[in-house]
């Protein structure tokens, strides 16, 4: 019979990292957006009133919401060209595997894109990270989990639907609140040089709702490929 | 096998619209005579509140509506775990409709609470953790909505809607929680709200008036919602088939 | 098939390879699938007629596991429907649409469904498929860059790189050229020899009979014709379906 769940996951995973690298469009695409946005706050941005530091937490989680999307976007659209997804469907791996799979693929492109954006704030910004990148780095992969766990399963939906696009962000952005707010304040903190268990607490939410929506939607994601 | 020709073919079976009622509801005669004595209590019967005035009058639509569009809310949410659950589609219909209806009494809320607002706070919105909530329940509806006016297949339509029901439903506590946390970062001005405990007798039975004929209103507005539910299929059904 | 991994079906000798027993699949109140019997023996080939509409690609996933039953029971290689992941092994599915990846190459797209597919030596296995479907030499090509013609060998290397047991093909010569079409042709005989069971959809008469066992023609959800072929006469048989289907439901 087929592979574990998680050996098809990692297949899956690889090959659509495979084709995101063949083509590079879409990271392109939201690497160019996460840093023109940039750009494009500091110019909207006066630094008379707010300081570099209070203003690059929130400059840097909104672009991340919004480049995120771009990304969710093209996980599931190249399963629908050529009824790709029907090989998936087809083949001996739990659904949960599919989902799994393009969660990871989704982890790493959005996380590439944070990547690019977070030393591009602390230059424009002069926000300068100190010795916080690791921390910085695992609140960021916390928020990630629980923004792609939700993009994932809604850009599966979206992409069957006719406002797809549209709909990709008008269903996921309340969901990501409740990540974008703890992690914001946690980078602040972690920022502004504050004792790491300051931002530590703000984490206790992000884990909490990582726990609840990688589990809820992965339980629901069948119901989105079933006929 | 025996060589079979079969010159009747069969027309496909088509579901049998349920009988759909006209006329009048009950449902509707005692919500809109509910609703009337409310208002004509609130206005002439029930004093006037010291400090708030008169506008302290539409406190009595603002709670009342805003607990409608969470009990809507509630009712999608099981609606949606029955569907998925049951595979069928009248509960579907439940679940659009308590939608649909809910959402009108979401926006009923916020509008409200921001005309209340402004005479008694100085300001047309707060951030007050309970109208912020509203607010996050208006965009899931608004949403759940727009989903469901997306997909043309009608079991598509409700096998995703259940699932965007759901995680609705398990993202409100999360909305709360992150409401409360972040209000706790910036203390909001701390502004003289009605402790409604403390009301006078007149006061909390107009309040209980209000509550129970906005449930009958809700009732009554969410079984026209369904028939026209159950008429739109069987017509969407006629169609195709 | 030289060096394949053999599949063994869990039907016991004697049992039917694919049967359906009042086989029904609704959508919203129509009936697209309407109380479907069949029964094929493994090393069958049921030749599909019908117009369009007719629920045959429907019936088709139903078999491949891939849409669950409304009504009625079917067993395909011993699994039940819906069997999940035991039917989904045994089973490969051929349709209209590619199923492949056009930023990958022929050869990354095989091997990925032989990998998914828990097939041992996939590069090699998915080579030979690519071979068999005489497309070997453009195997490193982007999929997007090749004709029609040469991806649906592709995608047909891809349906059977892990040597499936039943194989459900909807109108699979459309769009194939001779030599398409030729390699098409060697790749099910020699599945059948091996005891596969092929459901074929097809509008081609004479191309469907000529390789099938069974012929079925399928009208508003239902069978109205199912016969073994070596009772039929081509001829009459093509202008009894010509009349069935111009008459309409």
């Amino acid at each position: 019979m087929g592979p574990s769940t998680l050996g098809a996951a990692l297949l899956i995973a690889r090959k659509d990292l495979a084709i995101e690298f063949r083509t590079r469009t879409a990271f392109f695409s939201a690497a160019v957006f996460a840093l023109l946005a940039i750009v494009i706050f500091f110019f909207a941005w006066d630094p008379t009133a707010v300081a570099g530091m209070d203003l690059a937490p929130g400059v840097l989680w909104v672009i991340f919401t919004f480049a995120g999307l771009l990304g969710l976007n093209r996980s599931f659209s190249v399963e629908l060209a050529d009824r790709a997804i029907d090989g998936l469907l087809g083949a001996p791996v739990r659904r949960e595997a599919i989902y799994l799979g393009k969660a990871l693929a989704n982890v790493v492109f959005v996380g590439a894109v944070e990547a690019i954006s977070i030393p591009a704030v602390a230059l424009f910004y002069n926000t300068p990270f100190g010795g916080r990148w690791l921390a910085i780095a695992g609140v960021a992969l916390l928020a990630t989990i629980g923004l792609v766990a939700v993009g994932t399963l809604f850009s599966a939906m979206a992409v069957n639907t006719r406002l797809s696009e549209l709909l990709l962000p008008m269903l996921s952005l309340p969901f990501f609140v409740p990540i974008v707010m703890p992690a914001a304040q946690a980078t602040a903190r972690l920022l502004s040089g504050r004792p790491v268990v300051e931002a530590a607490n703000w984490l206790k939410i992000l884990l909490a709702f990582d726990l609840v929506f990688v589990a809820a939607c992965m339980m629901a994601f069948p119901f989105t490929v079933e006929e | 096998m025996t060589t079979q020709f079969t010159s009747d073919v069969r027309a496909p079976a088509v579901a049998s619209p349920q009988r759909t009622r006209s006329g009048i509801s009950w449902w509707f005669i005692v919500a809109v005579i509910a609703v009337a004595a409310t208002y004509i209590r609130a206005i002439y019967f029930t004093p006037l509140e010291a400090i708030q005035g008169p506008a302290q009058k539409i406190y009595y639509v603002h709670p009342t509506s805003a607990w409608v569009a969470f009990l809507a809310f509630g009712i999608v949410a099981l609606a949606s775990i029955g569907y998925l659950w049951l595979k069928d589609l009248k509960l579907d219909r439940v679940a659009e409709s308590a939608a649909e209806v809910g959402v009108v009494f979401t926006s009923v809320t916020l509008v409200t609470g921001s005309l209340w607002g402004k005479p008694i706070w100085g300001t047309w919105w707060t951030w007050d953790a309970r109208l912020t909530l509203t607010l996050f329940l208006w965009f899931i509806y608004v949403g759940y909505l727009v989903l469901r006016g997306a997909i043309e297949d009608r079991e598509m339509r409700a096998r995703y809607s259940a699932v965007l029901g759901i995680l609705g439903a398990l993202l409100i506590p999360f909305i709360h929680l992150s409401v409360y946390l972040f209000r706790t970062l910036h203390p909001m001005p701390i502004i003289g709200k009605p402790s409604r405990p403390s009301l006078p007798n007149e006061m909390l039975e107009t309040f209980a008036l209000a509550f129970v004929s906005f449930t009958i209103l809700f009732i009554a507005l969410f079984r026209a919602r369904y028939r026209l539910a159950i008429e739109r299929d069987a017509l969407d059904a006629q169609e195709r088939g | 098939m030289t060096g394949a991994v053999e599949r063994v079906s869990v039907a016991s000798a004697g049992e039917p390879e694919v049967e359906a027993r009042g086989l029904t699949r609704t959508f919203g109140g129509r009936r697209a699938v309407d109380g479907v019997d069949l029964s094929l023996a493994a090393g069958d080939c049921l030749a599909l007629f019908g117009p369009n509409g007719a629920g045959k690609t429907t019936l088709l996933r139903m078999l491949a596991g891939l849409l669950k039953p409304s009504a009625g029971t079917a067993r395909i290689g011993g699994v039940t429907l819906p069997g999940g992941e035991e039917v989904r092994a045994v089973v490969g599915l051929i349709s209209h649409a590619s199923m492949l990846y056009g930023a990958l190459t022929a050869r990354e797209n095989v091997e990925f469904a032989a990998r998914l597919h828990g097939v041992g030596d996939a590069r090699r296995t998915a080579l030979r498929m690519l071979e068999r479907m005489r497309v070997l030499d453009r195997a490193d090509t982007p999929v997007r860059s090749l004709s029609r013609g040469l991806q649906q060998r592709v995608s047909i290397a891809r349906a059977m790189v892990h040597s499936p047991r039943v194989v459900l093909l909807d109108e699979p010569f459309s769009g194939l050229d001779a030599a398409g079409a030729a390699a098409l042709t060697n790749a099910l005989v020699e599945l059948r020899t091996h005891g596969a069971t092929l459901v074929l959809v097809t509008h081609n008469l004479g191309e469907g009979l000529e390789m099938a066992s069974h012929a079925a023609v399928m009208q508003a959800g239902r069978f109205v014709r199912f016969e073994p072929c070596d009772e039929l006469d081509t001829a009459a048989y093509a202008a009894t379906y010509r009349e069935l289907v111009t008459r309409g439901p």
